[in-house]
């Protein structure tokens, strides 16, 4: 499994065709309190960089994008009864959804963890 | 950045905040604190304990002059003449046509006028009043004082606690208070300037304190067990909660006070006599009613309905939402706005349009959570 990562702070966890999609732990201390999030269901088509999925906190409402293009093939229903794991493990039981990649090529546009590291130490 | 680019301005407890932790973001021209530990932490403290807010933001003006209350009456809607020394009212600061430009709470200091304005329209406020008001009322913008919002059940005990003085040693002390009452106190010799009043619905004081004072003052308040610093985004959600309308999103120079259902804020001898701003579309709102209400709006389920989004019967449009989010001491989102006044009634189903769904709605009277101020001839 490799993982790699969006400027928009959304993580990506490849494994052959297969990936599942969260948010990182910046993302979620910037947020705050997450109070609800929506997730693409089954079958939806995304396209790198549209919207794939919203997260509320208190304050408000923010899109989560997709990393790549793909088609969905699971959305994460804990989220449903407890949004608040997107803050507790943002990048384990938090996921948002899994997706079949229709463009590999396309991880190529992303950073790896050491470049995203470095991203946020620039922040 | 251009020359007329306004610079985001500190608020004097500016480093204090950020030693405390806080995420800093830009509101009406200040960076403000948003939070600390988090928003619904620190919304549930300030329910259950007591929480300080730093609202150096807002407008600290003194109007002083002859009769300087019957004056300001052209512009509000209060009986402020009948205002006792030592006594505050909410009132609100009308255009000509009667739209709410501000609201804001003026006391009677027994000297003068003290009024406590919105920071995101304070200079306007300030240029209207000197627009408004008689040469001979003089108007002070005091920006060498912070204002500091002590809120919660708790509130009480900590202030107490701290060695606050009354100005005169045979004066009330400060717990003698009563909502919506003030007066000048001592801390350490330090001018301060209490209220019992506040924006979270709880029991709690407004202090204002000179800027250079107002670090001790913070520290020494949250070095008290109750207390912990609480950020905007809490204070957003609290008032909320407490059904208190936010100038510049429930409220607009667009709006008059009986759509607002703030008419409790146009004074009896007032509706009589009238004599203020927008008197005859204000008081034939009160007679007749008017086309639109502000209401509570339950939400059904769990995604927020936040402001801007649309409220329909059926398939007619007949309201938007001016302030939603999430309310932690309820557990549910909230919403409050504006539907024509056919379907203002309690209880009447409607539905706001959330990212192209219908996100179900019942009218609901204000506020959500029931007040717990100490009023006089109230048990505490």
């Amino acid at each position: 499994m490799t993982c790699y990562f969006t400027l928009d702070h959304e993580w990506i966890d490849v494994e052959g065709d297969g990936a599942t999609v969260g948010i990182t732990t910046y993302a979620q201390e910037q947020l705050g309190d997450i109070v609800f999030a929506e997730v693409p269901s089954v079958g939806a088509v995304l396209i790198k960089g549209g919207d794939a999925a919203v997260v509320e906190s208190v304050k408000a409402a923010s899109d989560v994008y997709a990393p790549v293009s793909g088609t969905v093939t699971d959305g994460n229903g804990a989220l449903d009864g407890d949004a608040a794991l997107v803050n507790t493990d943002p990048e384990g039981d938090g996921w948002f959804f899994k997706l079949t990649l229709s463009d590999p090529s396309e991880l190529g546009g992303l950073m790896d963890d050491a470049a995203y590291k470095a991203f946020l130490n620039g922040l | 950045m251009s020359d007329d680019q306004p610079e985001i301005r500190q608020l004097p407890l500016d480093a204090w905040h950020r030693r405390k932790g806080a995420r800093m973001v830009e509101f009406a021209g200040y960076h403000m604190p948003i939070q600390y530990e988090g928003i619904m932490a620190e919304h549930l403290w300030t329910r259950q304990n007591a929480g300080l807010f730093d609202v150096s933001h807002m407008g600290q003006v003194q109007l002083i002059g002859p009769d300087v209350a019957e004056k300001l009456e052209a512009i509000v809607p209060g009986d402020i003449s009948a205002l006792k020394p030592g006594r505050m009212r909410y009132s609100l600061l009308l255009g000509e046509d009667g739209g709410i430009l501000d609201d804001l709470m003026i006391t009677n200091t027994g000297h003068h006028l003290y009024i406590v304005v919105n920071g995101a329209v304070k200079y306007e406020d300030i240029g209207f009043l000197r627009e408004h008001l008689p040469d001979d009322v003089t108007i002070n913008h005091d920006d060498e004082a912070a204002l500091l919002a002590l809120q919660g059940p708790k509130a009480v005990v900590a202030l107490a606690r701290i060695g606050i003085k009354p100005m005169q040693p045979d004066w009330p002390g400060v717990t003698d208070l009563y909502f919506m009452e003030a007066g000048p106190f001592l801390w350490n010799d330090i001018p301060l300037g209490i209220s019992r009043s506040g924006y979270t619905g709880e029991d709690g004081f407004e202090i204002s304190v000179p800027a250079d004072h107002a670090e001790a003052l913070a520290e020494a308040l949250c070095a008290q067990p109750e207390v912990r610093p609480i950020g905007l985004g809490a204070r957003d959600s609290l008032r909320l909660e407490a059904g208190l309308p936010l100038y510049g999103h429930d409220l607009d120079d667009r709006i008059e006070p009986v759509s607002a259902d703030l008419a409790f804020a146009i004074s009896k001898r007032r509706r009589t006599e009238g004599g203020f701003h927008g008197a005859d579309r204000i008081l034939s709102a009160l007679a007749n009613g008017s086309a639109t209400k502000r209401v509570g709006l339950a939400v059904d389920g769990k995604i927020p309905v936040r402001e801007g989004a649309l409220v329909f019967s059926g398939d007619t449009e007949v309201g938007v939402v001016t302030s939603g989010g999430f309310a932690p001491s309820i557990g549910a989102p909230i919403a409050m706005g504006f539907v024509a006044t056919n379907y203002s009634a309690p209880q009447t189903r409607l539905e706001a349009e959330v990212r192209d769904k219908r996100i179900p709605l019942t009218v609901t009277s204000l506020p959500f959570i029931a007040h717990r101020y100490h009023r006089k001839g109230k048990p505490a």
